[in-house]
């Protein structure tokens, strides 16, 4: 794959997929240019996707689910909350995965995919964080503590911030996702670290609701509605990394012929 | 359903400021990173484009 890397001595499509053995041929997607396409096709199918199943879940949450006997209608949070604290913490074990696979195969699209899943991961967890605090208020009696779980996350949103920055300071883009690798895989260690705060200290913040191991200890049309948000969410990334890939693309290729062939209005001027 | 009337939703049991705190930032920010991706990819075509007028304007 690396062969078909550099769109300027690239023979031909037919040519250079004849070359790959069967069963691999999907690496080709491996490439920026190859890529591009598809991931435009792709990401209205998710947008949609996600608004779907976030009316849905929205429905099920704020209208059919019952008032919480203990917490009253403040606990609707958690149909945000939860899905958004998820999100937080698996976009950053994606983002390192492809961060990850970028430096060892030193493939450009697996590294842009790194950079392009950043921002998306920051904002989930600053809506973590930031619902999670609207929801401290009314059952804690406090919007924020300094407690194993709470912090653990708070370190999650600087380790978004500091490689989207370390990546924004460095000119060479592939010297710098070299360097935001890096940083993202020394940053995993804390992924575990938010997961398990609640059971390896004690805090404030309640354990986990939801587990893979055995059954939720929730109502549940409160379950339904939670993972249908996440869900949503979940296909919502997927949309946007893609968009935001596209635009990586765009502006890391510009000088290449083929990026020009796909902006519309660049054809025209095509000497 | 849960509640009898719009007013007894919008009022959120009297959690209305947290629970409609939390919806509107989490749709804002949404919302937003949304409008800054499409003003992104509109800035990268339009370097594009205005980088192979130049190239054309040069050659001839």
């Amino acid at each position: 794959m690396t062969s078909t890397s550099k769109p300027h001595e690239k023979p031909s499509n037919q040519a250079a997929a004849s070359a790959i053995p069967p069963g691999t041929r999907w690496f080709k997607y491996a490439s920026p240019q190859t890529f591009y396409g598809p991931a435009g096709k792709l990401a209205p199918w998710f947008a949609v996707l996600s608004a779907l199943l976030c009316v849905a879940g929205l429905y099920v949450g704020l209208f059919l689910a019952p008032t919480d006997a203990q917490q009253g209608d403040s606990y609707r949070i958690i149909f945000i909350h939860v899905p958004a604290a998820w999100m937080s913490m698996f976009i950053y074990l994606v983002m390192a995965a492809w961060a990850a696979v970028g430096l060892v195969l030193n493939t450009r699209l697996s590294s842009m995919m790194a950079s392009a899943l950043a921002p998306t991961g920051a904002m989930f967890t600053f809506i973590a964080l930031w619902t999670g605090a609207l929801w401290g208020k009314p059952t804690w009696g406090t919007w924020w503590v300094w407690d194993a779980r709470l912090t653990s996350e708070l370190i999650l949103l600087f380790l978004y911030f500091g490689f989207m920055a370390l990546q924004a300071a460095i000119d060479d883009p592939r010297r710098a996702d070299r360097a935001g690798a890096i940083l993202a895989l020394v940053g995993v260690i804390n992924v575990p670290i938010i997961y398990y705060s609640v059971k390896w200290w004690n805090t404030l913040h309640q354990g986990a609701s939801v587990s893979l191991k055995s059954a939720p200890t929730m109502a549940m049309i409160m379950f339904v509605g939670m993972m249908l948000v996440a869900l949503s969410f979940w296909m919502y990334t997927i949309a946007v990394t893609l968009l935001r890939v596209r635009c990586l693309i765009l502006e890391r290729e510009r000088n290449t012929d083929w990026a020009a062939q796909w902006v519309p209005g660049a054809r025209g001027v095509q000497t | 359903m849960n509640w009898a009337s719009w007013s007894d939703f919008f009022a959120m049991g009297g959690y209305a400021t947290y629970v409609w705190g939390s919806y509107a930032v989490t749709f804002g920010l949404l919302c937003l990173e949304i409008v800054q991706l499409r003003q992104r990819s509109r800035k990268a075509r339009d370097k594009i484009v205005a980088h192979l007028k130049l190239k054309a304007s040069l050659s001839q």
